[in-house]
């Protein structure tokens, strides 16, 4: 019998990423929340020019789910198991570095690509209609997933396990308000809008929007910000992160 | 050719050394477990040799391979067991093995690891849920899953009951039997009485001792007499009458001071009759390996 060991890894990073409720609760429970309650209680701002929630809010919760999945819940889980020594404990099997990694992309692959499906069907079972380029919308997708996972790693690769948790956590509150996903970065002070707009959060919402709504507006700025952060954070990664 | 061949082997963690020219072997089917303190350089020693830490100078050869170099086809031959953890905290003992089982070729089946192990009334126990036992039992079971020729364990019955103990050394020494080389580190000093057919005492990242257990006690063992009374004896008139320190152990127990020779155990016992004592019970010989490690190390493993 032939090993696998990158097919053995991924069916474990899957099952386990499925079993975690806690971390369910933030990849799917919030961004679901969100998306249901805020189509339906119109109580936040909205784009100028668009006219249902919905709209605005379907890509916006996607890219918040991506951002979930790829920086809190990837981070804390990789956070853990550094801590507990079970990455230093594969060192010593036949699971290769690069197997271990992509057992981990598959799994994000698989809950993003669920999560994705879930808020698209609810999205339109409350009237989303979109109408842009699926293409751009897949590649943000890529470009967030890439972005998001590296800056998860980077704190699961310095910090403690604890620390970790904090540390995810409130860079996901602060990315959500700074983000453009739930409510538009034209509501932030100008300073603050202006700093925004450099962050992945931003450029992943604003690129999934323009993308599902075929709306008017230069993608470049979000597009060059995403790719950035999509090159740099998996390479700072790589290069920060410690085992142990 | 040894399963393990270490040759002079440093590891520095910046300026300090933790390891400073360490140089063993272990033969296919032997045990060789190194003894030391806390700090003492024990596990930089066997994750240097598993080539999980950089070496600053030296050879190291697992089964002729480097294991830095050949890190991938050594990996396919070594079961590693670490001093804690290493195992996803919710997974059970059945899941854990199941996603083990997968990185090897040829596996041993996991129903057999678990009954090896006994795990099996604990299969289905996530693991952060196991008794401290349990975890080192699966722990091992875990480094067997591979079917490998050479074993690292990394005081595998730390914080294991007594008879979880003795599980893991009948295990380990079953291993041995096989034709498995085994690399233990301890601080357990009647585990590696019972198990080495070698023992490297290291203190400072250095070997300061090896041999078999029999040749460490003959070699750095003092001869020594202890007694028990049924009841008190005065030790000072006792020490002068022998001509050698008597010390109370407490509890109507004496030992006598270093080097004691055969000879003085027919003194004692008329002594004791002289007195009208009776005596309970009488021990002379070497020391045990305890006494050679406080004896070589000046301090408590």
């Amino acid at each position: 019998m032939a090993a696998h060991p990158y097919q053995a890894q991924a069916k474990a990073e899957i099952r386990l990423s499925m079993t975690q409720y806690e971390s369910l609760l933030v990849t799917f429970g919030i961004p679901l929340l969100f998306l249901v309650a805020f189509s339906l209680i119109k109580v936040l701002p909205l784009p100028h020019g668009v006219l249902k929630p919905v709209a605005f809010l379907v890509p916006g919760t996607i890219a918040l789910a991506v951002m979930a999945t790829g920086m809190v819940s990837l981070g804390i889980a990789t956070g853990v198991e550094r801590s507990y020594g079970v990455l230093k404990r594969l060192g010593t099997t036949p699971l290769s570095r690069g197997a271990l990694l992509g057992a981990k992309i598959t799994s994000i692959a698989v809950i993003e690509l669920v999560q994705v499906v879930l808020l698209a069907v609810v999205g339109l079972a409350l009237g989303w209609k979109p109408t842009g380029n699926a293409l751009a919308f897949v590649g943000a997708i890529v470009l967030s997933s890439a972005a998001f996972a590296g800056i998860g790693l980077i704190l699961a690769g310095r910090l403690k396990s604890e620390a970790v948790i904090g540390a995810a956590n409130g860079l996901f509150l602060v990315l959500l308000v700074l983000g453009g996903m739930i409510f538009p970065v034209t509501s932030l002070p100008g300073p603050i809008a202006d700093v925004a707009r450099l962050l992945p959060a931003y450029a992943s919402a604003h690129i999934l929007f323009v993308a599902s709504t075929g709306g008017a507006g230069s993608l470049t700025g979000s597009w060059i910000v995403l790719l950035v952060w999509a090159i740099i954070a998996p390479l700072l990664a790589t290069r920060l992160f410690r085992f142990e | 050719m040894p399963s393990i061949e270490v040759n002079d082997l440093w590891v520095r963690y910046g300026d300090r050394e933790a390891v400073r020219g360490v140089s063993l072997a272990v033969e296919p089917g032997r045990i060789l477990c190194v003894l030391g303190r806390n700090g003492a350089g024990k596990t930089s020693t066997i994750e240097a040799i598993e080539g999980y830490r950089r070496i600053a100078k030296g050879t190291v050869r697992v089964l002729g391979l480097d294991p830095a170099r050949h890190h991938r086809e050594v990996v396919k031959k070594i079961g590693v067991m670490l001093q804690v953890g290493g195992i996803y905290p919710r997974m059970n003992p059945r899941q854990a093995l199941d996603l083990y089982a997968g990185f090897y070729d040829d596996p041993v089946p996991v129903d057999e690891l678990l009954k090896l192990a006994e795990l099996g009334s604990a299969q289905e126990t996530p693991y952060r849920f196991l008794s401290g036992g349990e975890k080192q039992r699966l722990a091992l079971a875990l480094a067997l899953v591979g079917r490998p020729d050479v074993l690292f364990l990394d005081e595998p019955t730390a914080g294991v009951d007594a008879a979880g103990k003795q599980q893991i050394r009948n295990a380990v020494a079953e291993m041995a039997r096989a034709g498995v080389a085994v690399l233990l580190t301890t601080h357990e000093l009647n585990e590696a009485e019972r198990l080495a057919d070698s023992i490297a005492v290291i203190d400072e990242g250095r070997i300061i001792a090896e041999g078999t257990p029999t040749e460490l006690r003959e070699r750095f063992g003092k001869q020594t007499v202890v007694f028990r009374t049924a009841s008190a004896i005065d030790v000072v008139s006792f020490s002068q009458r022998l001509g050698l320190k008597v010390t109370d152990l407490g509890d109507n127990s004496y030992r006598l001071g270093e080097e004691a020779p055969a000879s003085i155990v027919g003194t004692i016992t008329s002594l004791l009759a002289e007195q009208s004592i009776d005596l309970v019970e009488m021990n002379a010989g070497r020391g045990s390996l305890e006494d050679v490690f406080l004896e070589i190390t000046n301090g408590e493993a």
